[in-house]
């Protein structure tokens, strides 16, 4: 399994075709307490960096891209109900959907952890 | 994931350096995270977080730092309180000549077609050796403007300083009038809107029973050379935590008060924003202030749009900007505040909605990224204030 990273903060780690897809811990520090997530529907097919989910802290809201193109096969409604969950787990239990990538290299343009702190630090 | 709304936008001062208030180097040690706001660097949370500062002030009791905000005097030359109270009536629609002393007013500055420049607290001193001054506290994104506004607007004999040299700090929630009472015991028979200059722990400040978060609370302006001393003093205190700009905006908006630059602003009027309250009845007899005409009419027929309250009936929080229309799409208005109440613990706004359809009870949508979301217009504030009035308000719940 292996998980890359978007210049937007988002995660997603593939296995066996599938991405699953979260927003940072560097993300989830800069948002701050997180009170509402808008999952997409099952079965919606996106495009690369397509705004697909949303998260809203106390401070603001912000859109959630799928870096990668396919078929929502999966989403997370534990942090539908209780959106805290995201500030908690925000690389580990706080995915936010399941993709069926439609083209893999789609993921060439993503960075791995090292590169994906160095950005941070870098736009810090 | 990109970020489309930020904090509380910073009204202008867009390339001027930031300044800095005396208790930058306090919020730093504290772990604020600081950003820029109406120019200055502020202290937009500490490391507990905007949610549980916010819950922390309504439980316990919160310390802010305020000193952006614009703090004045106007002094008359003959020392006579009618003439600077007349001065001020001119640009306000507040009754300044029967303020009594000791006290402190809400009220706005007003162009002349009735719109908002400002919104401010004017307050008169207790002590007779300040008789003949009056002293205002502005906000920090408009205090340069209103300053050009007002000293050109005054009459021969009547000046405008500003109190450069001053900090501002509001201690705000239930418990402030116990940590009040052990510092500064005169400090707790004030009533709300009352103000006195005494000792707090021995530092000289002026104290006033008001704040922006619907709780009771203090306003405290403390001379720059004492202000981190105090600030200190009231850190130590383990019933208070220090509060940033993040909790002050969440706080204000569950207590229904307006932000200037966003719920009030010179497209709006004090009656379309149900601030009606604050002209007192000889002033709504006599006008004589800027916009007096649109101003006694609104009164009279009533404003062609109004602020409410409103409460989105999911959990998907409506911004700044959120279009409201009724439920067969037609527009009726504008979220102008938004976002989530954590003593609520759900999502709530306030905007202008056309009067006929602002009724408290009315269904709702708001369009929010392109969907509409049912929602309810409901009576303000969210959170009941809690001021520690001396006798019973004769204001009217805001709409």
């Amino acid at each position: 399994m292996t998980t890359h990273y978007s210049k937007d903060h988002e995660w997603i780690s593939i296995e066996n075709g599938i991405g699953t897809v979260g927003i940072t811990e560097h993300a989830q520090q800069a948002l701050g307490d997180v009170v509402f997530v808008e999952v997409p529907d099952i079965g919606r097919v996106v495009v690369a960096k397509e705004a697909v989910a949303v998260v809203e802290s106390v401070k603001a809201a912000s859109d959630i891209f799928s870096p990668a193109a396919g078929e929502i096969v999966a989403v997370n409604n534990a942090i539908v109900k209780n959106s805290a969950l995201v500030n908690e787990g925000a690389e580990t239990t706080a995915w936010f959907f399941k993709i069926k990538l439609a083209n893999p290299s789609d993921l060439d343009g993503l960075m791995d952890k090292a590169g994906y702190d160095r950005y941070c630090a870098e736009n810090a | 994931m990109t970020t489309a709304s930020p904090p509380p936008a910073d009204p202008g001062i867009a390339d001027a350096p930031l300044r800095r208030t005396p208790l930058y180097d306090g919020h730093v040690a504290l772990g604020a995270k600081m950003v820029p706001f109406a120019g200055y660097e502020m202290p937009v949370q500490y490391p507990l977080g905007v949610l549980k500062e916010h819950l922390w002030t309504r439980e316990k009791c919160g310390l802010f730092d305020v000193s952006h905000m614009g703090q004045a005097a106007l002094y008359a030359d003959d020392r006579a309180h009618v003439t600077v109270a007349r001065a001020l009536e001119h640009l306000v629609a507040a009754d300044l000549v029967n303020l009594p002393p000791g006290l402190q007013r809400y009220t706005q500055l007003l162009d002349d077609s009735g719109g908002i420049i400002d919104d401010l607290m004017v307050a008169r001193s207790e002590d007779p050796a300040d008789a003949g001054a009056l002293g205002l506290v502005v906000n920090a994104g408009c205090k340069n403007g209103d300053y050009v506004h007002i000293a050109r607007l005054l009459p021969d004999g009547v000046h405008l300083t500003p109190v450069d040299d001053h900090a501002l700090l509001a201690l705000q929630g239930p418990a402030a009038v116990a940590v009040m009472a052990k510092l500064g015991p005169a400090s707790a028979a004030l009533g709300f809107m009352q103000t006195r200059a005494m000792l707090v722990g021995g530092i000289d400040c002026r104290v006033t029973r008001s704040g922006y978060t619907g709780e009771d609370g203090f306003e405290i302006s403390v001379h720059d050379d004492r202000a981190r001393e105090l600030w200190d003093l009231l850190t130590a205190d383990p019933n208070i935590q220090p509060i940033g700009l993040g909790a002050r905006d969440s706080l204000r908006l569950e207590a229904g008060l307006c932000l200037y630059g966003h719920d009030i602003d010179t497209a709006s009027s004090p009656i379309e924003a149900g601030l009606s309250w604050s002209i007192q009845k000889r002033r709504r007899v006599e006008g004589g202030f800027p916009g007096a005409v649109r101003i006694q009419r609104e009164l009279r027929e009533g404003p062609q749009r109004v602020r409410v309250g409103i409460k989105p009936d999911g959990r998907a929080p409506a911004r700044e900007g959120t279009e409201i229309v009724s439920e067969s799409g037609a527009k009726l208005g504008i979220v102008t505040s938004g976002g989530f109440g954590p003593s609520v613990n759900g999502p709530i706004a306030m905007g202008y909605v056309i009067a006929h359809a602002a009724g408290v009870g009315a269904k709702i949508n708001l369009l929010v990224r392109g969907k509409p979301l049912p929602a309810t217009i409901v009576q303000l504030p969210f959170v009941p204030h809690r001021y520690a009035r001396l006798v019973p308000s004769s204001r009217p719940a805001e709409r």
